[in-house]
């Protein structure tokens, strides 16, 4: 029995398809995972380049099930940003696609399956492991930053348990990817449908590509899910004029979507006898925290919904106390077994235990309604989504200073970030910077050049200030 | 502007690049052309030539020579 999934349980269903008419069976998927992480030889960690390939599946279904804490990292990070959290981390494997093994100069291969590749490091002295510990996550994917979030067995099978009973998932299934499996909500899908036993449909092709479609319609896709900025490029591509009768539920996630695009995918959603479904969430909460029932997507346009099956809502004001009344503004906390361990920033933190005690401080701001419906309407930290990746400003601005020594302040709204510069002549070489950092596409940035980063006495920089050289 | 400067506009000024670069240039060859790159470039393109282009459309248009192509169909009459 595995750590999450029972796999064997589903026989000879198909696990896994992807559009090059590769297929697993649960049967074969659990041998191939257990034969992955008898290589790698019990407990360790390793680094996993994720893709949205049949390999990298395996590596993640067979570490994450017999004990093996994998971090799950994109496959385009940076390479001195790699360099770093290797030597934070000091794994004892890389899972790596075959055609980027060769940048891993000096590492030895020991075991190869569907285009990836077991690396051995070499690093000695690894870090002792918490036995609870299950699972890395990045808390900013594309800025490298070393700190991760620490998800237990529990949190994820306790997420995924609930994320299937409120989608109603059963085997019957077959998501297609649109999301990376270094990302939580990515990972999410995949956990909760291997528990019933569903098809995942995989592929590395985006939204914007015509294979991607024709995978969709050929192996009938029944549900997707998306970020705020995935919906923005359905509505682009006309998709409600798209033929998917296949096609049963759309989540969203990673960010708020635009009440007009809710509107108009909830609507579409109710014609066409299909559920779309918008959730919230944090890779602090393993995944999911909550979810606006599909038969309501129309009538509550705007609002993340209600607390998932286990999970408990509440808002607290700046002192703390429990608000009570509708449409006041206060921090979300959530409580549920799927609140992480906490974090860590090195290899020294991967044997602390459980730092929350299943409480969870969101630092998104919210109110509910009178139904007891959530909203979120504003964030208490510096961070973005550009198009859904959490982007951290203080990170950023630490970045830019690190790299060219100059005064500099990062801001913005969700898929704009606005780079303040002093000196002109670092305009572009700043922008330059960040996007190569970021690795996001450059539309999502801009520089505007300003006599002066406003500050306070103390030396604080004003960034509330910086607000009105931009529109919100 | 002809119509393929403005053609070549829509490219270069969308992901950032010379000229010199768009001849074979395809879906996913420079980091600026990923999905939401792509969204960008249909954008410029409708707003420059003046036209609502078909969801097969934007999907099959993967590379520099493909766009010229589709814009040339008879649904949109583009002339380079």
């Amino acid at each position: 029995m595995g750590k999450i999934w029972n796999l064997p349980q589903f026989a000879d269903h198909i696990a896994v398809k992807d559009e090059f008419g590769r297929q697993l069976t649960y049967s074969e998927l659990h041998a191939e995972s257990c034969r992955l992480a008898e290589k790698a030889g019990g407990r360790c960690l390793v680094f996993s380049l994720c893709r949205n390939e049949i390999g990298s599946l395996i590596g993640y279904v067979g570490f994450v099930n017999n004990g093996i804490v994998s971090v799950q990292l994109s496959s385009h990070l940076d390479d001195a940003l790699l360099q770093n959290l290797l030597a934070a981390y000091r794994p004892a494997f890389l899972w790596v696609p075959v055609d980027q093994a060769e940048q891993f100069e000096g590492m030895e291969a020991v075991y190869s399956s569907f285009d990836y590749c077991l690396l051995r490091t070499g690093y000695t002295g690894s870090y002792p492991l918490f036995p609870e510990l299950g699972l890395l996550i990045t808390t900013s994917g594309s800025t490298g930053s070393p700190k991760f979030v620490r998800q237990s067995y529990t949190n994820l099978l306790d997420n995924a348990t609930s994320i299937a009973e409120y989608l109603k998932l059963d085997s019957s299934e077959r998501p297609i990817t649109t999301l990376p499996m270094n990302y939580v909500y990515g990972l999410s899908i995949i956990n909760s449908h291997f528990l019933v036993g569903a098809t995942l449909l995989m592929t590395d092709k985006g939204l914007m590509q015509k294979e991607f479609w024709s995978f969709f319609q050929a192996a009938e896709a029944t549900s997707f899910g998306g970020v705020p900025y995935t919906y923005e490029m359905l509505d682009k591509l006309r998709f409600y004029r798209m033929k998917l009768p296949s096609l049963r539920t759309m989540t969203q996630a990673g960010g708020k979507i635009t009440p007009e695009l809710h509107e108009k995918f909830a609507a579409y959603a109710k014609e066409q006898g299909k559920n779309f479904v918008v959730m919230y969430g944090a890779a602090e909460a393993t995944s999911r925290m909550g979810y606006l029932p599909p038969e309501r997507a129309v009538e509550k346009k705007g609002s993340m919904g209600i607390p998932i099956p286990g999970g408990r809502f509440r808002l607290v004001d700046a002192d703390d106390r429990e608000i009570t009344e509708p449409f006041v503004t206060g921090e979300l906390v959530y409580e549920g077994k799927n609140v992480t361990l906490g974090y860590a920033v090195c290899g020294e933190d991967l044997i602390k235990g459980d730092e929350r005690g299943g409480i969870l401080k969101t630092g998104d701001m919210a109110q509910f309604d009178g139904d007891h419906y959530y909203y979120i309407v504003g964030r208490k930290k510096r961070f973005l989504k550009i198009y859904g990746n959490r982007v951290n400003l203080d990170e950023v601005d630490r970045m830019i200073k690190g790299q060219f020594s100059i005064e500099a302040a990062s801001d913005g709204v969700d898929d704009h970030m606005y780079l303040f510069v002093t000196d002109g002549a670092y305009s572009d070489r700043v922008r330059d910077f960040v996007i190569a950092k970021t690795k996001l596409n450059p539309a999502a940035f801009k520089v505007i050049v300003i006599d002066e980063i406003p500050k306070n006495d103390a030396g604080k920089t004003l960034y509330k200030e910086l607000k009105q050289y931009y529109a919100e | 502007m002809t119509n393929l400067e403005k053609y070549n506009e829509a490219f270069t000024a969308t992901f950032e690049i010379a000229e010199e670069q768009l001849k074979g240039l395809q879906y996913q060859d420079i980091d600026a052309w990923d999905s939401v790159g792509h969204m960008s470039l249909i954008a410029a393109l409708e707003d420059t030539f003046d036209i609502m282009m078909d969801t097969d459309d934007i999907i099959d248009l993967n590379s520099y020579e493909k766009g010229k192509e589709i814009l040339s169909k008879a649904d949109y009459g583009v002339e380079f």
